[in-house]
């Protein structure tokens, strides 16, 4: 049947979030040295110790080699090519004064953040470049003690909360691209929630890379103390440039004592064109720590952008009865290389995790999933289960799964399934054959198959996952 | 309605249909029955357009169209619908959401308006009761792990649902217990009207004392060799194929 070749051609997709916005910034020149960073650390009038805390995390950098153990083929990068601190020249104080051309963005991007700044229920904070560019609904926030502000105010207006977990679940010298963040980090979010307090709406906050030859390095930190539940969403997108670009993030989550956080990524960074050039390079550190008893950390996220992804965001279960939970949708395209997967090391007693992975392959992409189940010797009891799907759309394309475990409590259980399909003509022809155009009908399979990992998005954000996903696809038969 | 002329179809280079004419009219149902191979699957295939089938002869008009230069969907929003001999599991796409999906991407091809979910809900309830369909299908993923009878079933309300102008039913009546039978033909039925016609491939009598055909075909070595009306049905169960053998010998094909 002629379906498959069909399906293979028509991958080709358009990336709806590639404009560029024509704005003044204000940028350093390109190039990384101890100067560069004392520049950025005074730039963002940061205290002494951030300072310092940078040029440590530097010099460790110095002295690390870049990473080659994921399944990516990856040129050298020119870390001396990238400029590492871009703002928009006026920077706002409220929303008010932000450029409206910056808001005209958000708008494009289905970011509008003044209604979205209405809408009861969610906050959003906008990271443009290196800096934050509105933050909205941080009084009906500030009333219940949650503190939710970029991570550039935070370290000037709640010093002493950031230098107690700052960098204690992702060490400075963690591993090379978090060594380098930890240096020249620009921005990202800070959430605080105290005790007992329940977030009263979703945290979200979008990242737009918009200046050419910019490297984005954010910082997010997330501390939910004893009893508090929070739910956080970051979006992600970029302009089609022809150059690479590169983004390393680092996202530290503290969960104390009955704690919930849940954080939950849609990531749709340009991945290239269909040649194999540009797009960005997403090399992020996220890890979680259930630091107290019977916390609950869950990561979900949906991967549809990005030339090079290589992101394990993790759970470290030290609590007892802590759980661990990671949810992800990866779809890759065209030249793609997805390397994600997940963490999850069990240290307390009693720890749970649960892993499903749902990888989507196109056009010339591979996609792989790599996870590491832990059990520490004093974790009895642990479990884990580990599911993994891949779904593959034309023959050229590939999806690999490397499971890892170390277990050395023997009382663990750590399952593992795995399963490998493709849309298949006779899907096709049923769906067409109902009145369903082959976009719609490789949507609506490729929906179903991601619906476990779906149904884990806050509502409204799966609905816009979805899009993305339709968006992602679009061209990906004809 | 459907004229089909001298049709010759080809799949994996190896000729099915070879010179298969029929003439289907509003308001009319037409069985087919025939030997396994003969075809029957390959004809409501290629009105259906699935992809791999070689159209090498003939022609095929719906509603004065030419057939044949519609790709599926558009085919599907012309009002022709094959209820599969094989329907197909799509995982995790809930059953509802997927008739809602093509109900309406049928709509908006004959620019007509879209169901909203209120009204389209609406439809569906009035069609579960109309087919006395089992309502927790409808929530379940399409056809994912329903049994052989529950998917020919879930194949008759979508038809029910998307109203074609023509359906095709391709062996709707096998793997059906004696009771859902009857509540297919039932279905079948209710839905026959003046401006609707059906084609129902079988091979069984049985259903034909339900759904009472107005013409009978027999369909072997890829072409209509006798027709009739529903005695030639009875006949066929009494003497076998062999018996239209006799009677039509068949000539070397060109
Ligand atoms: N993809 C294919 N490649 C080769 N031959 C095929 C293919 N599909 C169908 N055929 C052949 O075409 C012939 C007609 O098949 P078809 O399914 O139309 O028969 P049918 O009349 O529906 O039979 P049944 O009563 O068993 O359902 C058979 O000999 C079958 O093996
Ligand atoms: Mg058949």
């Amino acid at each position: 049947m002629a379906t498959q070749p069909e399906v293979q051609a028509a991958l080709s997709r358009r990336y709806d979030a590639g404009f560029v916005t024509d704005i003044e910034t204000h940028s350093l020149p390109p190039g990384l040295d101890e100067d560069t960073i004392r520049a950025l650390s005074a730039l963002k009038e940061e205290p002494e110790w951030m300072t310092e805390w940078r040029l440590a995390a530097y010099r460790h950098w110095l002295t690390m080699k870049h990473p080659n153990w994921a399944h990516v083929k990856l040129g050298p990068i020119d870390f001396q090519a990238i400029s590492y601190y871009s703002a928009p020249k006026n920077k706002p104080k409220s929303l008010d004064e932000v450029d409206p051309k910056l808001l005209e963005t958000y708008d494009k991007l289905g970011v509008p953040l003044h209604e979205r700044a209405k809408l009861a229920g969610v906050a959003v904070d906008a990271v443009f470049d290196s800096v934050s560019v509105a933050n909205t609904a941080r009084e009906q926030l500030a009333k219940v003690g949650v503190i939710f502000c970029s991570m550039s105010e935070a370290v000037r207006e709640h010093g002493g909360l950031v230098r107690k977990y700052l960098g204690s679940v992702v060490p400075q010298g963690d591993n090379f691209f978090a060594a380098l963040n930890s240096a020249v980090f620009s921005d990202g979010s800070f959430v605080f929630i105290p005790k007992g307090v329940r977030c009263p709406m979703e945290l979200s906050t979008y990242f737009r890379i918009n200046a050419g030859h910019t490297g984005q390095f954010e910082r997010t930190l997330i501390i939910a103390e004893e009893d508090s539940v929070v739910s956080y969403l970051e979006g992600c997108t970029a302009p089609m440039r022809d150059d690479n670009q590169l983004h390393a993030a680092v996202v530290e989550l503290v969960a104390l004592e009955r704690a919930s956080i849940k954080y939950s990524t849609v990531q749709n960074w340009y991945p290239g064109d269909e040649n194999g050039k540009g797009g960005i390079y997403n090399f992020v550190t996220k890890r979680g720590e259930c630091r107290g008893d019977d916390s609950r950390i869950t990561w979900t996220q949906v991967e549809t952008g990005s030339a090079i992804t290589w992101k394990y965001p993790s759970c470290v279960l030290r609590g007892d009865r802590s759980v661990g939970e990671f949810h992800s949708v990866a779809l890759t395209h065209h030249y793609q290389q997805a390397d994600t997967g997940t963490k999850m090391i069990h240290i307390g007693r009693d720890t749970k995790s649960k892993i499903v992975s749902k990888g989507i392959s196109a056009g010339r992409s591979q996609n792989s999933y790599r996870g590491l189940v832990k059990v520490e010797k004093g974790a009895a009891n642990a479990r884990n289960h580990t599911r993994c799907d891949s779904i593959l759309i034309g023959k050229q394309c590939g999806s690999h799964t490397f499971p890892y475990m170390e277990i050395k409590n023997p009382t663990a259980i750590v399952e593992h399934e795995a399963t490998t399909s493709k849309i298949s003509d006779d899907q096709m022809f049923y769906c067409r054959s109902r009145g369903i155009s082959e976009e719609d009908a490789v949507s609506l399979i490729v929906d179903g198959f991601c619906k476990q990992v779906f149904r884990e998005l806050p509502m409204e954000f799966a609905v816009e996952a979805k899009k993305l996903l339709e968006v992602s696809l679009e061209g990906a038969i004809g | 309605m459907l004229t089909i002329h001298n049709l010759h179809a080809r799949i994996a280079g190896k000729e099915i249909l070879k010179g298969l004419s029929l003439e289907v009219k509003p308001g009319e149902v037409h069985a087919i029955m025939g030997p396994n191979g003969a075809g029957k699957s390959t004809l409501g295939n290629v009105l259906a357009g699935r992809p791999g089938y070689e159209v090498t002869q003939g022609s095929v008009l719906f509603d004065g169209k030419n057939l044949l230069e519609l790709e599926p969907e558009a085919r599907a929003a012309a009002g022709l619908f094959l209820a599969f001999q094989y329907p197909v599991e799509i995982p995790g796409v809930n059953n509802t959401y997927f008739l809602r999906a093509a109900l309406n991407a049928q709509r908006k091809a004959r620019g007509e308006q879209e169901l909203d979910s209120m009204q389209f809900l609406k439809l569906v309830r009035e069609k579960v009761k109309e087919m006395g369909m089992t309502p927790e299908l409808l929530n379940r993923a399409v056809n994912e792990g329903f049994s052989g009878g529950e998917k020919k079933r879930n194949e008759v309300f979508q038809m029910a649902l998307l109203e074609p102008r023509l359906a095709v039913l391709d062996e709707t009546d096998s793997g059906l217990d004696i009771d859902a039978l009857k509540r297919v033909a039932a279905g079948v039925n209710s839905l026959r009207s003046p401006q609707r016609a059906f084609l129902v491939i079988t091979h069984y009598q049985r259903l034909l004392d339900y759904i009472v055909p107005d013409f009978v075909h027999v369909l072997a070595d890829g072409r209509i060799v006798e027709s009739g009306d529903a005695q030639l049905a009875r006949e066929l169960e009494a003497h076998g194929y062999a018996w239209v053998r006799e009677r039509t010998p068949v000539e070397a094909s060109a």
